[in-house]
């Protein structure tokens, strides 16, 4: 359908004001609302996840083309709920207390977002019992946490532990990711999983939640 | 001392200090806790570090004002005004230095993402800057130096901040770059060559980079630097990546490694070769060595 292939034109330029339009344009002519979103928006952040990733665009572009996509997101996700349509999964996701570097965090969730998941965002400076206690709430099997600050790696593995003694560490899986970071030390601390950066974090949630 | 402005055009080779913020890490802070706060709880400290730069062979101190804008210093739970967190950067800094090294205030990104890709007005970034700049030049600091930048606007708020509380200032502006298949940029997406004439036009007296991922980048991005401006360049690198061991976090870059590379810095006319994260006084104490050998 060509307006839908405007529509994720529109996220790839980050044109919030025309994304926000369109989506409204192909509610109004009765296009069913998962079509929109996977052939519209998601499509759209697929483009740009794939052009961020080979560093044929960066990080502006990806904020620019998030903005459009929620522009779009605004309208749709109401008729998605309604519907009774669930998204792909859901992740809980946050910077560890004492970290107000949420750049990569606030990347993962775009893309997460982008791929079709429900994400759950706490922000920064997220302590180990609210990332638990949302993950509980909302029955989400991930939990995604990320740092900047070598000072602040220590908190992801209370996170770990506390998964562990609430005996969680089976239904709620963790994957860890920062600048800092490294599969070494995500084994070390007993994460389920790293993410070396944005694109792969989706690949591993997808994995993690049983979807690939 | 001869004045700063002088010695950049005068084609020396000045040798900055290393890092603040990791030496206050295995010092004095708590997990978490901003630099920024050391300079309140610890100033003592600060004054201690400068003085084992200058005796290590640095001629430029840096103050531990990188957090200390006001946007920046609001997100960070320090106790403490934006005037006193500068004035008593630059005091201690100065006590350490004494009258054998300059004081560079060191003035870091405000931490939010800058309209239209965030919610952050650039005149509130602007007024944010002014505010540090006023306070840094008050309490005495020889030149400014504005780093870490990945946002090209950000850094020229900065250089306009500092310029327009005093023309004559001198102001190096460092940005920090990633190598890509495609070349060096910022996370923002700024390309050296972008860096190097966006940063001369906002007037920067010398231009480079800080902070990234170890010293051999370091040598390809001033080279490209070199290519594209006319400016003093400025090259202040961490000792690598941190890794995590079980003894903490270490960078892996000694003191010996790194001087040895600095040569190939000397060799393309850097004017100021320092460290940032990771790098200690025997760091530089290495790269003065190699530099005064060079020079002699």
């Amino acid at each position: 359908m060509k307006v839908l292939a405007e529509l994720a034109q529109a996220v790839i330029d980050g044109n919030h004001a025309r994304a926000g339009e369109l989506t409204q344009q192909v509610i109004a002519q009765d296009v069913p609302p998962k079509t929109i979103l996977d052939d519209g928006l998601i499509a759209g952040m697929n483009v740009v996840g794939e052009r961020f990733r080979v560093h044929d665009i960066f990080l502006p572009d990806v904020l620019l083309a998030a903005k459009a996509m929620y522009a779009g997101m605004n309208h749709l996700q109401p008729l998605l709920i309604a519907e009774g349509i669930p998204l792909i999964g859901k992740v809980v996701i946050g910077t560890v207390r004492g970290d107000l570097h949420d750049i990569g965090k606030n990347l993962v969730g775009i893309m997460l977002r982008g791929a079709g998941f429900e994400v759950i965002d706490l922000g920064n400076d997220v302590s180990p019992e609210e990332m638990v206690q949302a993950a509980k709430e909302h029955g989400a099997p991930v939990i995604g946490m990320s740092a900047l600050l070598t000072t602040t790696m220590p908190v992801m593995r209370e996170v770990v532990e506390r998964l562990r003694d609430d005996k969680l560490s089976t239904d709620i899986k963790t994957i860890v990711g920062g600048a800092p970071l490294t599969q070494a030390f995500a084994d070390k601390i007993g994460a389920t999983a790293y993410g070396f950066d944005a694109a792969n974090a989706v690949d591993v949630v997808k994995r993690l939640s049983g979807l690939s | 001392m001869r004045p700063f402005a002088e010695r950049l055009q005068a084609g020396d080779v000045l040798v900055g200090d290393g890092a603040t913020g990791t030496m206050l890490l295995e010092r004095v802070l708590d997990d978490g806790q901003a630099p920024e706060a050391a300079t309140l709880s610890h100033p003592d400290v600060l004054t201690e570090l400068a003085r084992l730069y200058v005796e290590a062979g640095a001629e430029i101190v840096e103050t531990n004002t990188f957090g200390g804008s006001p946007l920046k210093l609001a997100l960070s739970r320090v106790e403490g005004t934006v005037d006193e967190v500068n004035r008593m950067a630059v005091a201690a800094a100065r006590a350490g230095a004494g009258d054998r090294a300059y004081v560079a205030a060191s003035c870091g990104p405000c931490g939010q993402l800058l309209e239209p890709h965030g919610d952050t007005a650039p005149a509130a970034v602007y007024d944010s800057f002014l505010h540090q700049m006023s306070v840094l030049l008050e309490a005495g600091v020889d030149c400014v130096f504005v780093e870490t930048m990945t946002d090209l606007t950000e850094a020229t708020l900065a250089i306009r901040a500092a310029k327009d509380v005093a023309a004559d200032l001198p102001v190096a502006a460092m940005m920090t770059f990633d190598r890509t298949p495609r070349g060096f940029f910022t996370i923002m997406g700024v390309s050296v060559t972008k860096a190097a004439a966006g940063l001369a036009d906002a007037g920067a007296d010398a231009v480079g980079s800080n902070c990234g991922n170890g010293i051999e980048h370091m040598i390809d991005i001033a080279r490209e630097f070199r290519r594209h401006t006319e400016l003093p360049l400025i090259i202040q690198p961490n000792a690598g990546l941190p890794q995590t061991t079980d003894g903490g976090i270490v960078y892996d870059e000694t003191p010996a490694f790194m001087a040895d590379r600095a040569r190939a810095l000397v060799e393309l006319g850097v004017a100021v070769i320092g460290g940032c994260c990771g790098t200690t006084p025997d760091h530089i104490r290495a790269i003065r060595t190699i530099v005064d050998e060079l020079r002699s």
